[in-house]
């Protein structure tokens, strides 16, 4: 546990510009630098981030640049230490710019269409303009936004996908629906994080190399799980439903272990960070999405090639079809589950890493996710290991897409959904067989 | 460290208000799982049912408190059980885990989503709902009783809930011994001898399904009215392995099992609680290992030991017999 220990984010070692904000000054009763004099307007405002540990953090330099109706500045202001600036002005109509080059590398304006932003004062006028940070969030019609979101789906499903392939096989070969496979997810993401972020003896190491250490690390713990805990339970001829309420039981226990550890709060990898995006035309992405897009292309084909043409694929789908069968025409059955657990554990870790680029880390993560692989292969055919890759990549189109109808905040009821419809409509899956439901 | 502080919280913790509502919550799953051989794993949007059925009513749609009881004991666990059941008591037993599992997701999405506000007040919950109930308390608020474990409301939830966990227990009793619980033990044991003898399996599952719902939903409405609020964080997805732990160590299909074992489940949670928060104040604890928000964390956590250590060397539990029904029955 000494290990895990030093976990913890490092409170306010770095600013993390996360999500950025910027409250007026009136809600922030900041007061402001220079007092607006009689006959004079204020404009004022307040530039804040979010840090790692959530508060608020106010960003000094900025410059806001005051433009009046001719064209000629007219004031400027520069923002302290705690965010907050202020400009004295005549009465007029002014355009207030927010300078985009003082701000800090890695933020950037979340309505870079609302810069400037044109104000009329009247003496004795006190003004806010809000200029919020973020990641840009500008409208488009509904088809750009269909593609958009079809290619954030893309982008959901191919990391549910690299998850869910574990899940089934582990089904497919054992029997075993394993709760304990989010865990598998969140354990990648904080193996990352503590290889990034907080470092080992006091280094870290980029991400591209963590990812790779975080492969290693989740395919060993994935054999010690099935050496220590499973093969034991398979020995003693526990009963299916035995093994799917322990799965619980490490979900559970995992789970709080990495609350008590990691703390509520979501953390974030200090690579890839916030990348500005490329804009193509129909749809934008940042370039670190398609790197992860092609990276667990790249995964998902080597998988399905090893399971298509390598001996012990080929192993592994005969154990999973029939286990009495493939046991005696001469398959180690025990060596390839113990396979199955690394090779599952290991692309479930890997998963995770992408989650925490795209998304951020948490210590619940996993279980949100894996009530998305359950979608998935659900979907896909329980079991079946090329269904698992269909039905993820379904299920992460539709919850993006589906974000056009209900409210985002909403957007995984719509998933869930789809599972139960499916059970009614279709129980075995678009690529299952009907024999392993009843 | 003040002992007599931890004995009283471990007294409250064997028949105080926790004891209640997990009692009856395990009782209805022993019904879906002891009896039935059901897995569900929602056992917490049941108890949610009942707790947002009599909230809403009354906070947000301003009805009778009692039009309230039949729409959180009633209403809202049959709507519930019909959902989950009809797609997935066809199928094998996995499924139904499943889906119930993914009930108690939406459910938290849809509790605490925003542009729900109005409906379910979103993360805050709903107030103000139970003054009726309070109104009936013969015991003055003023007044501790039970050599002071509890404050006259208290004692008035605690009492009602002890009457409730009676009632529920005389009912399983009843029923199980009556023929339709041994047709629910017949399709536990073999369904497809249980269908060949006419019976309409998918029906009585339906049935224990729904019943197990309604006696969840009681607990889940009583923890509405003790907390005098609805509040979707006391009802995730790990609330039910609460009360699947109180059934699994009290002992699988046996009436007193659940009760037991939601006596012990708490007589150890509170009882742990206690004793590392009071040696985290004094400092026997240092703050690097632990603090007082990471004390609420160690009983999530003693839930998923309890879990492993039982379904791998005590399936059968405390009262339970491994010949009619334990954990790893095959």
């Amino acid at each position: 546990m000494s290990m895990v220990l030093t976990m913890r984010p490092l409170r306010g070692a770095h600013l993390r510009l996360v999500f950025a904000a910027v409250i007026g000054a009136l809600l922030l009763s900041t007061p402001s630098v220079v007092r607006a004099q009689d006959g004079d307007a204020e404009v004022k405002g307040s530039i804040t981030d979010v840090d790692e540990s959530g508060e608020k953090v106010g960003i000094a330099g900025v410059v806001i640049i005051a433009t009046d109706a001719d064209g000629n500045e007219a004031g400027r202001g520069e923002t302290d230490a705690g965010g907050a600036w202020s400009i004295t002005l005549p009465e007029g109509d002014y355009a207030i710019e927010l300078d985009t080059s003082t701000l800090p590398e890695g933020s950037g304006l979340r309505n870079p269409d609302k810069n400037p932003v044109a104000i009329s004062l009247i003496p004795g006028d006190s003004k806010s303009a809000l200029f919020p940070l973020g990641e840009s969030t500008v409208e488009a019609d509904t088809t750009i936004q269909v593609v958009q979101l079809a290619v954030d789906g893309l982008k959901l499903g191919l990391i549910i996908a690299m998850c869910a392939i574990g899940l089934s096989l582990i089904y497919g070969t054992t029997g075993l629906t394993n709760f304990a496979h989010g865990e598998a997810v969140t354990f990648g993401a904080m193996i990352g994080f503590l290889l990034n972020v907080t470092g080992v003896f006091g280094y870290r190491m980029p991400l591209i190399a963590a990812a790779v250490v975080v492969v290693l690390v989740s395919g060993f713990a994935g054999w010690v799980f099935n050496r220590f805990v499973w093969a034991k339970m398979r020995r003693r001829g526990a009963s299916l439903i035995a093994a799917l309420v322990m799965s619980i039981g490490f979900s559970i226990f995992f789970r709080y272990v990495m609350l008590f550890q990691f703390g509520g709060r979501a953390g974030f990898y200090d690579d890839f960070r916030l990348q500005s995006k490329w804009d193509l035309v129909v749809f934008s992405v940042a370039p670190k999405d398609v790197v992860l897009m092609a990276l667990s292309v790249a995964a998902l084909v080597a998988v399905a090639s090893a399971l298509q043409f390598t001996r012990i694929g080929k192993a592994m789908r005969a154990v999973a079809d029939n286990r009495d069968l493939a046991e005696s025409s001469g398959i180690d059955v025990e060596q390839v589950i113990s396979r199955v657990w690394i090779a599952g554990t290991a692309l479930a870790g890997l998963g995770g890493v992408f989650l925490g680029v795209t998304e951020s880390i948490s210590w619940d993560m996993g279980f949100r996710i894996l009530l998305l692989m359950f979608a998935g292969v659900t979907l896909g055919g329980l079991g079946t290991a090329y269904g698992a890759l269909f039905g993820s990549i379904i299920v992460g189109m539709f919850i993006q897409l589906s974000t056009l109808i209900i409210p985002t905040d909403m957007k995984n009821v719509g998933a869930l959904i789809t599972l139960v419809v499916i059970l009614l409509i279709r129980p075995q899956g678009l690529l299952g067989r009907k024999e392993r439901i009843g | 460290m003040d002992w007599g502080a931890v004995l009283e919280n471990t007294m409250r913790g064997l028949i105080g208000e926790q004891f209640v509502y997990f009692a009856l919550a395990a009782i209805g799953l022993n019904i879906h799982f002891g009896y039935t051989g059901l897995l569900n794993f929602g056992q917490a949007v049941f108890m949610a049912a009942g707790a947002y059925g009599l909230a809403m009513a009354v906070a947000t749609m301003g009805l009778n408190f009692w039009v309230g009881i039949v729409l959180g004991m009633a209403v809202f666990p049959l709507i519930l059980s019909a959902i989950m059941g009809i797609p997935t008591l066809r199928l094998r037993a996995d499924y139904l885990a499943i889906v119930t599992i993914a009930a108690s997701e939406m459910f938290r999405i849809i509790a605490r989503s925003p542009s729900l506000d109005k409906w379910t007040g979103s993360s805050d919950g709903l107030t103000a709902f139970a003054t009726t109930f309070y109104d009936l308390s013969p015991f003055d608020r003023s007044q501790r009783y039970l050599f002071g474990l509890f404050i006259g409301n208290q004692m008035w939830v605690v009492l009602v809930g002890w009457v409730l966990v009676a009632l529920a227990a005389l009912v399983v009793w009843t029923l199980i011994r009556s023929p339709w619980g041994r047709v629910l033990k017949a399709i536990r044991e073999d369904e497809d001898a249980a269908r060949s003898l006419g019976k309409n399996a998918y029906w009585f599952k339906m049935q224990a399904l729904m019943l197990g719902g309604v006696i969840g939903a009681a607990g889940g409405m009583l923890r509405a009215i003790g907390t005098q609020s609805a509040q979707p964080q006391n009802f995730i997805t790990d609330v039910t392995f609460f009360a699947w732990v109180a059934l699994i160590l009290g002992g699988v299909a046996k009436v007193g099992g659940p009760i037991l074992g939601a006596a012990i489940l708490y007589g150890v949670l509170n009882f742990t609680d206690i004793v590392l928060r009071q040696m985290v104040e004094s400092g026997i604890i240092s703050s690097s290992i632990m603090n007082g928000t990471q004390v609420g964390q160690v009983r999530f956590m003693l839930i998923g030991l309890g879990l492993i250590l039982l379904s791998a060397f005590r399936p059968q539990g405390v009262l339970g017999s491994k010949e009619e029904m334990a954990l790893d029955d095959r």
